[in-house]
């Protein structure tokens, strides 16, 4: 009970910590601040470039968020903000990026890799069913014989070396 | 056959080395410009040196020149400052900086130290004509031509590589 307390505690305490400093002017509508989180979530932040605008604290960041949140204000289409940013950033800026000749490499790529690996690998368990199998047959009469002479004479052979 | 067991993963290392290889060696800070072959974006913002007097791409029309984003809290612009210098002293083209997202006092002060390559500066406070131009790291450069077409974009400080192997031909091409 004592360490749930502790563990609720610092919780509580953490949160502050946790919590992103956001640039001051947030929107007083929180369905605009939602949307702006969804459209930013999708866009590259081209100053921290593994970290999305929506992460950012970059000042550029916080400027195109600025940016988003007055286009939201002046009622455009989230297509219409992305289409913002890609005329300004290009193709780089969206996560998802279009399907183009510049892309097919990226999207297909990993399809291709796995389609191909997977026939790699049925090809390769097919051919090893068909390859015949090893097994022991019983020695025929004169394989016999040929042993017992061979045990017979174990006394004069040179004993093989262990 | 056998030969075919070894040489195929073979075959897939040499292809991913290759590929890894030429991810290393690009770098992902230069993303490639969507406005080259477009209209520069046009804007009218007040001078730095001139609170009074405005600037906008339109007074350029008809002149090759180069539109140059620095700020006095950029450290490699301080690395190019000295080419943008030495390209005003041969006239090579008109460069017009923009001065991005800084206070007027410290711009000033930085070019009286530093230098003032510039036809003149404009002063995006804001950085709102930075957005337009898709500017993400100060400096950047755009080469423009007599119609207000970008046709060269330098993102980062201009190196004398650069100068001599892609801007100066290109204004040559251009002026010529």
């Amino acid at each position: 009970m004592k360490r749930l307390l502790a563990l609720a505690l610092a919780a509580a305490l953490s949160a502050p910590v946790l919590a992103k400093i956001e640039d001051k002017s947030v929107a007083a509508d929180p369905a605009v601040e939602r949307r702006l989180k969804e459209i930013s979530d999708e866009l590259r932040c081209l100053v921290c470039q593994n970290q999305t605008i929506s992460d950012s604290d970059a000042p550029l960041a916080v400027d195109l968020r600025t940016q988003i949140r007055k286009m939201i204000d002046a009622g455009k289409s989230d297509e219409e903000i992305r289409a913002y940013m890609v005329d300004r950033y290009g193709d780089f800026v969206l996560y998802r990026p279009p399907f183009n000749a510049v892309t097919a490499l990226l999207w297909v790529g990993p399809g291709v890799l796995v389609v191909g690996g997977l026939a790699g690998l049925v090809i390769m368990l097919r051919r090893r069913k068909v390859q015949p199998e090893v097994t022991a047959s019983a020695p025929d009469a004169g394989k016999l014989k040929e042993i017992a002479s061979l045990l017979e004479s174990e006394g004069d052979a040179p004993t093989p070396r262990r | 056959m056998k030969a075919l067991k070894y040489l195929v993963p073979l075959g897939i290392f040499v292809v991913l080395v290759v590929f890894l290889a030429m991810g290393l060696t690009k770098d992902p800070r230069k993303v490639p410009s969507p406005f080259i072959g477009k209209s520069a974006p046009a804007f009218s913002i007040p001078q730095l040196h001139d609170e009074k007097a405005v600037f906008s791409p339109e007074q350029m029309k008809g002149k090759v020149w180069m539109l140059n984003v620095w700020a006095s809290w950029c450290v490699s612009c301080r690395v190019e400052h000295p080419i943008l210098n030495d390209m005003n002293r041969r006239g090579i083209v008109p460069i017009v900086g923009l001065n991005y997202k800084d206070a007027r006092a410290d711009a000033t002060k930085w070019l009286q130290q530093h230098g003032d390559p510039y036809a003149l500066s404009a002063w995006d406070f804001d950085g709102k004509v930075g957005i337009d131009y898709g500017v993400y790291g100060a400096p950047e450069t755009f080469l423009i031509d007599k119609q207000g077409v970008i046709r060269y974009k330098h993102i980062g400080p201009v190196t004398p590589e650069a100068l001599e192997k892609t801007l100066l031909p290109l204004i040559k091409q251009l002026n010529g």
